[in-house]
């Protein structure tokens, strides 16, 4: 059954792949991921998994690689962080508007500049709109298990969308945590063989993929594509039910924590949940009925969802770890905000942790004490704030 | 065939691929044309270096010998004119406004 391991969320990430197995893998190095695919090439090399790797010369390469092995009828998966994702970026687009299933490891960092090693969201949020699956982790455990699920949402040909699995770099890419792994027979059928629905090698059926879509098959195209990353809203729920029954860990569209009864609660994606549980534990010692909402998935966004979950609240703080410039408040935020335009729910932005800046279990519980100022008064000013830097 | 321009979103095919092959034929490029490749088959010596140079496949020939240019598909780019030896000179580029068809 499941063996409890010690493993940094990089090695969570690459046991996790080699335990699918897949056809090819897309590699070139970029702090904080490069140890994973250094790993991973390490599982390749030892005979552990039969994939081809292809070491390329940058993430634009990469992603084509990617491109061209998936829509020859291979599974593939890459791996990136940051720049390396900026540069991949026209890249990422096609490969979703073409459909191809990729899974891509995105060890989250900040895009320069000022150059900067560490964590933020800025690189998974530029490609929100990319037309990618984007589920986050708060740890390697969810890492790991986000990975499996991955491939299942990604390859249901109802869906068809490539899907980004994101780990904070350096808090998850590099720590130790323990965490469970499942034997290989019992993830390798959960995975189950891979049914491409592109295949460009198929001489009979000889296709062209990527032709040019001008002003008279374009807009059909995405709107089939929109409706593709919707179908995925059910597909990423049936997943996650089998995923449940194999590993007794559940997963949605984000986790409640002490949610219920709250009066207080922050949004928040990534590491920094595990801050934001052991700050409203903290709040709740002392009397606040604070709580928290683990966003998971970002894309697509669970909208309706959130809104429900958060509405019996007195006010609210949504954390960012990304910033848009000239809008108030970061891209969770604002997205929070339109989807609860219809209702009554007192909600405030903060931006957190830009360039890995730590964020601590004191920032958030000054979040909270604001929280309850607005939630007193039901006066929201300021609306948004930064949260760790220097004024 | 190539996809129906009424074609549906919820019709497209994955991704908006070409689910076949050779749909290129049906594509008319030769409407993009501004000058006409107009080909004097009494000084041609199909010597197919036009046929070669063509980027659009549209010096037809027949039994090794060029007969004439498909107009559906020519763009009028002119490379066949200028490729054509200088002792022959067989085709001429004009405008397509000279033309009433
Ligand atoms: S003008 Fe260009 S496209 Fe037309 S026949 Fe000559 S070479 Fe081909
Ligand atoms: S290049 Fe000139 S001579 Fe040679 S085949 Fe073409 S038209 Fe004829």
């Amino acid at each position: 059954m499941a063996e409890k391991v010690a493993l940094t969320g990089n090695d969570a990430a690459a046991t996790a792949f080699k335990q699918v197995n897949p056809d090819v893998a897309a590699v070139y190095p970029i702090t904080p991921q490069t140890e994973l695919m250094q790993l991973f090439a390490g599982f390749v090399a030892d005979g552990l998994v039969d994939t081809e790797l292809v070491a390329v010369e940058s993430e634009h390469s990469a992603m084509s690689a990617a491109v061209g092995a998936s829509a020859a009828g291979a599974r593939v998966f890459t791996a990136t962080s940051s720049q390396g994702l900026a540069l991949m970026w026209e890249i990422v687009y096609i490969a979703a508007s073409l459909r191809l299933p990729i899974v891509m490891a995105t060890v989250n960092r900040a895009l320069s500049g000022p150059i900067n090693i560490h964590c933020d969201h800025s690189d998974s949020m530029g490609a929100r709109d990319s037309g990618w699956i984007q589920i986050f982790s708060e740890n390697a455990q969810e890492v790991y298990d986000n990975i499996f699920q991955a491939f299942r949402i990604a390859e249901d040909h109802n869906v068809l969308v490539p899907v980004m699995v994101t780990l904070d770099g350096f808090i998850l890419s590099h720590t130790m945590e323990t965490l469970e792994l499942l034997p290989d027979d019992v993830v390798k059928e959960f995975v189950g063989e891979f049914e491409p629905a592109t295949n460009l090698l198929e001489v009979k059926n000889p296709v062209k993929i990527g032709p040019l879509h001008l002003t008279d098959f374009y807009f059909e195209t995405k709107r089939a594509q929109v409706e593709a990353m919707e179908r995925a809203r059910g597909a990423i729920l049936d997943v996650a039910d089998e995923w449940e029954k194999l590993s007794g860990r559940k997963y949605g569209y984000f986790d409640e924590y002490r949610l219920d009864d709250a009066d207080v609660a922050v949004v928040v994606l990534g590491s920094a949940a595990g801050t934001a549980k052991d700050a409203c534990d903290q709040m709740r010692d002392e009397g606040v009925k604070a709580g928290v909402l683990k966003l998971r998935v970002f894309r697509p966004f669970p909208g309706k969802e959130i809104t429900t979950a958060l509405r019996h609240l007195k006010a609210v703080g949504v954390m960012d770890r990304s910033c848009s410039f000239g809008l108030e408040g970061g891209p969770l935020f604002n997205e929070i905000r339109a989807a609860a335009y219809d209702t009554d729910l007192k909600l405030t932005g903060q931006i957190y942790g830009l360039g890995g800046r730590d964020v601590t279990i004191d920032h958030i519980k000054s979040i909270y004490a604001e929280l309850g100022k607005v939630a007193e008064s039901g006066r929201i000013d300021p609306l948004t704030w930064f949260v760790g830097v220097r004024d | 065939m190539a996809i129906p321009a009424d074609t549906k979103w919820k019709d497209m095919p994955l991704g908006g691929m070409v689910p076949e092959p050779g749909t290129s034929e049906e594509y008319q490029t030769g409407t993009w044309r501004t000058f006409r490749p107009v080909l004097d088959t009494d000084k041609c010596i199909s010597c197919l270096t036009c046929w070669i140079l063509c980027p659009d496949s549209a010096i037809i020939v027949e039994d090794s010998k060029v007969t004439g240019i498909n107009y559906k598909h020519c763009k009028g780019c002119g490379i066949c004119a200028r490729a054509c030896p200088d002792k022959v000179k067989a085709i001429t580029m004009k405008l397509e406004s000279e033309f009433n068809d």
